[in-house]
């Protein structure tokens, strides 16, 4: 039976938008208890599609054209009190961030009941029962507890199936899911996967699944959608999409996504110790400001490695294994309690701040989002001079060197006058990098510098990292939460959990005999590690 | 800068604002030309009620002073005084906040205290008793003014900074090894321009208000005919001439509706994704 049925869907974009629709001539249908993902790249228009079929478009955007039918009744044209009977009844939705989704200030409970009062559903006592039920079918431990709790006292991963309880609370005939693992760990993401998959077979919901990780779409797809620029260029069966894909965008896409098998190792025997790390300690908190009674989280504790001229060693783990701190300790963003840093000949740890300075050039860093990391208000050929001026290089000479690494980034020399909004993110990445090389540093600390970015220009960065780094020797510390992108550009890969590295082997001995049980669940839960993708 | 006006004109009221300023601008401005004596003069008879007499559109006061020169003329002290407060408490606050924000920690602590003492008294109070001290003048009211007005430009300053500090481009130029007051005034305080901007326009405002409640308790500076003074002059005989009083109301109602309309339209034109849809 066809739950939801989109067909010839349009969706019009304000006039000044850079294409007319953001969804275009979209047909879509999904039977009961099954799953369809929508995959595309960012822009590609697969939210606005799950948008249109709650009826929560922006007010710019208007349907054009076509039908969304749910269970034979059409949906476009309904008034704004008919869609939101609708809503929760029929049509539950999942969000992508579950920080912000819940309501800070209304207890877990409240949150659920809330579905049952809107829709005029059940007694009260009919009402509780149901909320515990649906507590303890999305797996949360002690729902008593949980149901008392506020958002803040949970995590991610609890936060997300409270999210999905909320979703199901009137067994609604479709769930849509917006990139709802996007923001977790790969451990709590797998988890999340299993229970929709688990719930929407139990109760024979459709699912409607938006994404970008083709890993996702592998691991809970019966059918795949894949979207470019609003246009629909293939669907069908997912095992044949991921197999035999018959669209270009398609195949370009999957190819884009980096395989769990390592690349065969560099040669780098002879090369000098770039980066000497020992003995790095660091913990938050501790000290409240009635004297104890807070909480100490440790980052680092006793963290040691050594990179070698030319190498790249990954650092990865979850959010809060201390990763980022790390790095962060290492370029003295962040003050380690403790630690020995070397960076070339220079000792970088215990050099007062003053001092420090002239040093930095020696230790650069790129950051995760290309978004944050360029001020607005200065222009791409400034923002790249300003390291060299800083270490008082002339203004001109910075501010051809700043052109000449447009270059050897690939933006062009001509960019060099204009504003950080001018370019995507991919783009915003390239200078991200080319500000870093301008001090021709020795080592380099990339933190998470793919991880905001589309598949396709994920692979276009980390092949512009590994080229700069075979033409400039840099060693280059990678800080990730993703093992696909570690596997390909890593030469060794620690692994951190809860600020000790646990595991530190060459990355294809890791990926062939993980030995510490932490290292095994990571890698048990990639997306899709188990399922064959084609490679172009 | 073309999308700035646009965004900006959107925003009906701030055009009308704006219009308005320009027209009090214009009479600050053409002040000595339409009436090149003093406003403090006595031209005619006392108590001529608006439009009796040709030459004298809004009457005459107690004294037998044109009405309309005073106003023309008032609106010259307003908005200097509106203007150079402003701009004196910005300079108080912005470095103020700027410091407090970037270091944090104790010196934080030091400054924002510091900020509390000045707000926790009465803001009119304290300019009555700063002007009482200094002797009323030009150069005191606008002490006064500034003194009393600083503290919220502090605080919004170091809101600012606390959340540019951690941005990743702070953290970059860190990095690159830039200096601290370098990082302050190139990184940071440029990406706080758009909500400062905004809070003056309003802060002139209120430094119009201050100033002519100010004269109209008689501590205006005595050389000046300002809108506070006439009002207070005229408050007695408000029921037999209430022209005295009235028209350099409408001018302080008409100049302070204006500004706000204008920070209304400017926060719009600079927080494009803040403003009211469709608005």
């Amino acid at each position: 039976m066809t739950v939801l049925a989109i067909d010839n869907l349009s969706l019009a974009l304000p006039k000044l938008a850079d294409r007319t629709y953001a969804v275009e001539g979209l047909s879509l249908d999904i039977d009961a208890g099954e799953t369809l993902c929508v995959v595309g790249e960012s822009g590609s228009g697969k939210s606005m599609t799950a948008h249109a079929v709650i009826g929560l478009l922006p007010s710019a955007v208007k349907p054009a054209g076509g039908s969304i039918k749910l269970a034979g009744r059409e949906l476009i044209g309904l008034s704004d009190g008919e869609m939101r009977k609708l809503r929760g009844r029929d049509v539950g939705m999942i969000f992508q961030e579950p920080m912000t989704s819940l309501n800070p200030v209304m207890r877990i409970s409240d949150q659920i009941l809330e579905t049952f009062e809107s829709h005029r559903m059940f007694n009260a006592q009919q009402r509780m029962r149901r909320t515990f039920e649906l507590l303890e079918e999305v797996g949360l431990p002690d729902p008593k507890y949980i149901a008392r709790a506020f958002p803040h006292e949970l995590s991610g991963g609890q936060r997300q199936r409270v999210m999905i309880a909320v979703a199901l609370a009137l067994e609604p005939k479709l769930l849509i899911a917006d990139e709802p693992t996007t923001a977790l760990d790969v451990t709590t993401q797998a988890q999340i996967l299993k229970l929709i998959d688990e719930l929407r077979r139990k109760h024979g919901t459709a699912v409607l699944f938006i994404t970008h990780d083709f890993g996702v779409v592998a691991e809970i797809a019966d059918d795949v959608a894949v979207l470019q620029n609003g246009l629909c260029v293939e669907s069908g069966r997912a095992e044949e999409v991921l197999q035999k894909p018959t669209h270009d965008y398609t195949k370009r896409l999957l190819a884009a996504v980096p395989s769990l098998t390592p690349p065969p190792p560099k040669d780098l025997s002879g090369e000098p110790d770039a980066l000497i790390v020992r003995n790095l300690h660091k913990t938050y908190g501790g000290r409240g400001f009635f004297g104890g009674g807070s909480r100490k989280v440790v980052a680092a504790k006793d963290v040691a490695f050594t990179i070698k001229r030319g190498e790249t060693l990954g650092l990865v783990g979850e959010s809060g294994s201390g990763k980022s701190t790390v790095g962060r300790c290492i370029l003295r963003l962040i003050e380690p309690d403790d630690g020995f840093i070397k960076v070339g000949d220079t000792e970088f740890h215990g050099v007062p701040v003053r001092q420090l300075r002239p040093l930095r050039k020696r230790i650069q860093m790129v950051f995760q989002d290309p978004y944050a990391s360029l001020n607005p208000r200065r222009t791409v050929g400034r923002i790249i001079a300003e390291g060299p001026e800083a270490q008082d290089v002339p203004r001109a000479d910075a501010e051809k060197r700043a052109r000449e690494l447009l270059d050897l980034v690939g933006l062009g020399a001509s960019s060099a006058h204009r504003y950080p909004h001018e370019f995507s993110g991919g783009q915003r990445q390239r200078i991200g990098i080319a500000r870093a090389l301008a001090l021709d540093p020795d080592v380099l600390v990339a933190d998470e510098p793919v991880s905001a970015l589309d598949v396709s220009v994920q692979a276009q960065i980390l092949d512009l990292i590994q080229d700069l780094q075979k033409r400039l020797g840099l060693a280059i510390l990678f800080v990730t939460h993703d093992l696909r992108v570690a596997a390909q550009v890593c030469d060794r890969i620690a692994v951190m959990q809860r600020g000790e590295i646990v595991e530190l082997e060459p990355t294809a001995q890791l990926f062939a005999n993980p030995k510490h049980p932490y290292t095994r669940s990571l890698l048990a839960a990639v997306p899709g590690a188990h399922v064959k993708v084609a490679a172009a | 800068m073309k999308a700035f006006f646009k965004r900006f004109a959107r925003n009906k009221g701030a055009v009308i604002g704006l219009i308005i300023l320009a027209i009090i601008l214009a009479a600050a401005v053409l002040a000595p030309y339409f009436y090149p004596t003093s406003p403090w003069r006595m031209v005619t008879r006392p108590f001529l009620a608006p439009m009796a007499m040709d030459g004298y559109w809004l009457g005459t006061d107690a004294l037998g002073r044109d009405v309309a020169s005073g106003v023309m003329h008032g609106a010259r002290v307003s908005l200097i005084i509106g203007l150079v407060s402003t701009l004196t408490a910005l300079a108080i606050g912005i470095p103020i906040g700027a410091l407090a924000g970037y270091f944090g920690g104790l010196l934080d602590d030091a400054l924002m205290r510091f900020t509390e003492f000045f707000q926790t008294i009465p803001a009119f109070a304290l300019a009555i008793v700063i002007v009482a001290i200094l002797q009323p003048s030009l150069f005191s009211i606008v002490i006064a003014i500034a003194i009393v007005s600083w503290p919220p430009v502090a605080r919004l300053v170091r809101g600012e900074v606390l959340s540019l500090r951690s941005r990743e481009y702070v953290q970059a130029a860190v990095v690159i090894g830039q200096s601290t007051p370098r990082i302050i005034l190139t990184q940071v305080l440029p990406n706080t321009i758009a909500p400062i901007t905004v809070m003056a326009s309003i802060m002139v405002a209120s430094a119009i208000l201050l100033e002519s409640a100010l004269s109209f308790l008689g501590l205006g500076d005595p050389n000046m005919m300002t809108w506070g003074y006439m009002i207070g002059a005229g408050r007695t005989r408000l029921i037999e001439a209430w022209w005295i009083s009235f028209f350099p109301g409408v001018a302080i109602f008409l100049t302070v509706l204006a500004l706000n309309l204008v920070g209304e339209g400017l926060n719009d034109a600079l927080n494009p994704r803040l403003s009211r849809e469709g608005g």
